[in-house]
């Protein structure tokens, strides 16, 4: 037996040996409440890197945005903003799937979880379609920089051609980044719906579903500001 | 469990208004407002994420620990978008690049300022 | 010095190093003690690799002109010195190390938050180490540990991406670690271990892990921009389109200067413990060591302008950063007093381990007091990227971090092992590297104040006599860090077995067998009293 760093008679109980308790608990943790909360609270630490992660390309938009305001308006002009509009509702909608499918869990409800996933999943691959439909359109329109960047004149709508090349750049590697994100999302989700068929989803384990909504969301959150960022500059009623 | 999360209502309700603010930041775009186009752009998208992170991630119902990471993102983001300004859009004091050629250390960083 | 475990011997004692044989319970483990194992094999054999740059540099140095290797290869050399030296074994070290085998034991846990992400970070280093190494036998790359662009993103041919990936995957390593540590801190105390009750190495983990999750992401995405912009020969840093490549540098060192934080903050927190435990007192000034961990890291984010005074930054920029180096100096400093106040009046015994921590002490203060001059814009003018630069920062890096990571090393080796190591060869050896160490990089100091630059392979004739005494000097350093090797491992199989606690520390881990059990306590410890309870020094009988 350890002397532990107390010495004098124990004020507080022993605890419960924790192998007693539910098979969900890993044998770090004391308690189930325990465990969810370092689960959500490691989610939120992960999704601040996150922040950073994209936050660096954000710092160097928000630079180019205000030394190039005219390419950025320029190429802002020539994305889709239909498409763009429709992937934010097929995400917020995607959101909101996620946030019933955890509800779901939590309540221990097998069908629902496993139909609200599958949603989530859908929606999710349905943006990532438009996504590829609209990097399809501007291969097309020779918009892509370093493979084919030849833009038609009318499109420069008078700002020089290099900086709307940067915003091209931009425009790529933001959204990009992005979906390669949600990718991973999808990715995610997919085990937890394989989980959740299999009936490995309970009541006291449904915090790795809490978690994978949490970067779910985040990912949509980052749509949220892509939107207006990319597709929004300089407005369209010109 | 001892902690409250929303209930289906909530979700339901936050949902309408995310897909109220979507259609009005689109909407907006095709007015012309000058300059308030971006920052009511970014309100709206400040209120969006704010409503994510307040109900469909819980932040709302969760401990206060989770707050202050996701405030630590933000001052941390701030922190790096704010001094990386304040180096581009502070001029270079001419007097002082003129100076720094006197120096005889080979400075081959200097030859790049040409593009600022 | 009493030991409250009955003195089993080491063979018949189930521990976390018997408890299971076989390749594939060492591969697999989520125990953080083996994991830590597997990262300090790993790491070690980085410090190899880019010690063996090093050691090549030095030799060609012997020569004005060069005595061994064409300037491209020089280049190369410093390059993968650096990249290896920073990224593969600096970064890691304590915190992989002492800090993957310690935090959940001084916490009074039974492992970390997330044992199976802690194998991952594991798995994720060898992979960004295996690009980096790939890229090495492939010729290697050139760019410097900095990878500035355009010279990088357009001018160079060399193996920029896999070296820039290998980086780009062992950062999500560290994040891991820093992550699992954040969580392991705030949700897994054991009873009674308040915040205020933790011992000093928690909180320089804890400020090292906030480092490693605010930081690193930032290089990621530099490196992921600059990966992209060879890829497809245009990107955001290429001036042809209206890119800056300064802005490479802001994100670069927007993480970069705030990694040599991480390098150092955890030193510091072995040095805490060290210099309590041979002292036999308590530190002086507890929570100002405990919070001047969290303002280093806090104003270190603050402060990465200071390495681009002369890149073309604005001065205004340059003000800004240049006052906030000079704050960054008071928390470092705060340490250094009251260490040394810890000293004073204390019962103090100088074996290996406190050999190291005294080493620290004075080299990392002279290498913090030259970073001032650096700071200083005036100065850096002339000083930057000289050997002044060098000497400043291997001070700390080498001078402090090192001789701090072979100190915790050694004064935990026998509650990793349950085994005592020879004494006197150590107390040999931290000599040999203390000697080694100033005759390399003193020398450095006056190179650089002269005028000599960093990274050239050849150099005006008057700085020869200089830079023979600093190859000389890195010889008998060299032969330093191979002794504690023999003797280390000797010790293995042939050391007397440690007791539970062989030095009379106090601590968590001290309160548990050597090796520990896997689930570290036999019963989950419960805190009642303050850290540091040693004997009031009148009181005290060794």
């Amino acid at each position: 037996m350890s002397e532990s760093a107390a010495s004098s008679p124990l004020a507080v109980p022993p605890r419960e040996s924790p192998h007693s308790a539910s098979p969900a608990l890993h044998h770090q943790f004391e308690v189930i409440e325990q465990q969810r909360d370092a689960g959500n609270f490691g989610m939120w630490v992960f999704l601040a890197t996150e922040m950073l992660f994209f936050g660096g390309v954000f710092t160097d938009y928000i630079i180019y945005r205000s030394l190039y305001y005219s390419g950025f308006a320029a190429g802002s002009h020539g994305l889709e903003i239909d498409l763009g509009a429709a992937m934010m509702f097929v995400l917020l909608a995607s959101s909101f799937t996620m946030a019933m499918a955890v509800h779901a869990a939590r309540e221990g409800k097998h069908r629902p979880l496993i139909g609200f996933l599958t949603a989530t999943i859908i929606l999710g691959v349905a943006f990532l379609g438009m996504k590829f439909t609209e990097y399809f359109h501007k291969w097309q329109e020779h918009m892509v920089p370093g493979l084919n960047f030849h833009p038609a004149l009318e499109s420069l709508r008078g700002a020089p051609e290099r900086t709307v090349e940067l915003f091209m750049c931009f425009y790529f590697f933001m959204t990009g980044l992005h979906a390669l994100h949600m990718i991973i999302g999808i990715g995610l989700l997919t085990v937890m719906t394989i989980l959740a068929w299999r009936g490995k989803i309970s009541r006291e384990n449904y915090n790795r579903v809490e978690v994978s909504g949490l970067y779910w969301h985040f990912v949509d959150i980052i749509w949220i500001y892509l939107f207006p960022l990319l597709y929004l500059i300089g407005g369209r009623y010109k | 469990m001892s902690e409250k999360n929303p209930s289906v209502g909530t979700y339901i309700l936050v949902f309408m208004a995310l897909l109220v603010l979507a259609a009005l930041t689109t909407g907006i775009a095709y007015i012309d407002l000058g300059p308030f186009n971006t920052v009511i752009a970014l309100a709206i998208a400040v209120v969006k994420m704010s409503l994510v992170g307040l109900f469909f991630m819980h932040l709302w119902y969760s401990p206060g620990l989770n707050r202050i990471v996701v405030l630590a993102g933000f001052f941390w983001l701030a922190l790096m978008i704010s001094f990386t300004l304040a180096d581009v859009f502070t001029p270079p004091v001419d007097k002082y690049f003129r100076s720094l050629t006197k120096f005889p250390v080979l400075h081959f960083q200097i030859f790049f300022t040409g593009y600022c | 010095m009493s030991t409250a475990v009955a003195e089993v011997p080491v063979e018949s004692r189930v521990h976390y190093l018997n408890a299971n044989y076989g390749i594939k319970s060492w591969l697999f483990t989520t125990d953080h003690k083996r994991i830590a194992l597997l990262y300090l094999g790993s790491i070690t054999l980085m410090f190899f690799i880019g010690g063996t740059a090093a050691v090549m540099m030095r030799l060609h140095l012997i020569e004005p002109a060069g005595a061994l290797v064409q300037p491209e290869t020089y280049n190369k050399l410093f390059t993968m010195h650096g990249v290896v030296m920073v990224f593969f074994f600096l970064v890691p070290s304590i915190p992989a190390t002492l800090g993957n085998f310690l935090v959940p034991m001084m916490i009074g846990a039974r492992d970390l938050a997330f044992p199976r992400l802690n194998l991952l970070s594991w798995y994720v280093y060898i992979t960004g180490a295996a690009f980096t190494l790939y890229a090495l036998i492939s010729g290697g790359v050139d760019t410097g540990w900095t990878f500035y662009t355009p010279l990088s993103s357009h001018y160079l041919n060399t193996h920029v991406i896999a070296t820039a990936l290998g980086v780009f995957i062992t950062g999500f390593s560290s994040i891991l670690t820093g992550l699992n540590f954040i969580v392991t801190i705030h949700k897994m105390r054991a009873p009674g271990m308040t915040w205020k009750r933790m011992p000093l190495f928690l909180w320089s983990m804890y400020a090292t892990s906030v480092i490693f999750v605010l930081g690193t992401p930032v290089i990621a995405i530099a490196l992921f921009l600059l990966g992209l912009e060879r890829l497809v020969h245009v990107g955001i840093f290429d001036p042809a389109i209206g890119g800056d490549p300064v802005l490479f540098q802001h994100l670069f060192w927007f993480y970069s200067h705030p990694a040599v934080y991480i390098m150092i903050l955890p030193g510091m927190g072995v040095v805490s413990e060290l210099v309590t435990c041979f002292s036999r007192k308590k530190p002086f000034g507890y929570i100002f060591i405990a919070y001047s961990s969290l303002a280093i890291a806090l104003i270190s984010f603050f402060v990465w302008g200071h390495h681009m005074f002369v890149s073309g930054q604005s001065v205004y920029a340059g003000f800004i950063f240049s006052a906030l180096s000079f704050a960054v100096a008071i928390p470092s400093a705060i340490k250094v007093f009251n260490w040394t106040a810890t000293l004073y009046k204390g019962s103090i015994s100088y074996q290996a381990p406190m050999l190291y921590a005294l080493g620290f002490i004075g080299l990392f203060t002279m290498g913090g007091l030259t970073g001032l001059f650096l700071a200083s814009l005036a100065t850096d003018v002339h000083l930057h990227d000289t050997y002044f630069v060098i000497a400043h920062f291997h001070y700390i890096m080498v001078g402090g971090a090192v001789m701090a990571y072979l100190g915790g090393i050694h004064f935990w080796w026998p509650k990793i092992t349950g085994r005592l190591y020879h004494d006197g060869w150590a107390r040999f050896a931290a000599l040999v590297i203390f000697v080694g160490f100033n005759l390399t990089f003193f020398p450095q100091y006056m190179l650089g104040y002269l005028g000599m630059p960093r990274r050239y392979a050849v150099y005006p004739a008057e700085f020869q006599v200089l830079n023979v005494m600093s190859s000389a000097g890195a010889s008998i350093l060299g032969v330093g860090y191979l002794i504690p090797f023999v003797y280390l491992l000797w010790s293995i199989r042939y050391g007397p077995v440690a007791g539970a606690n062989p030095w009379g520390a106090k601590g968590l881990e001290w309160e548990t067998p050597s090796p520990p059990p896997t689930d570290n306590f036999e019963e989950p410890p419960i805190v009642t009293e303050e850290p540091y309870g040693y004997a009031e020094p009148e009181h005290a009988h060794v």
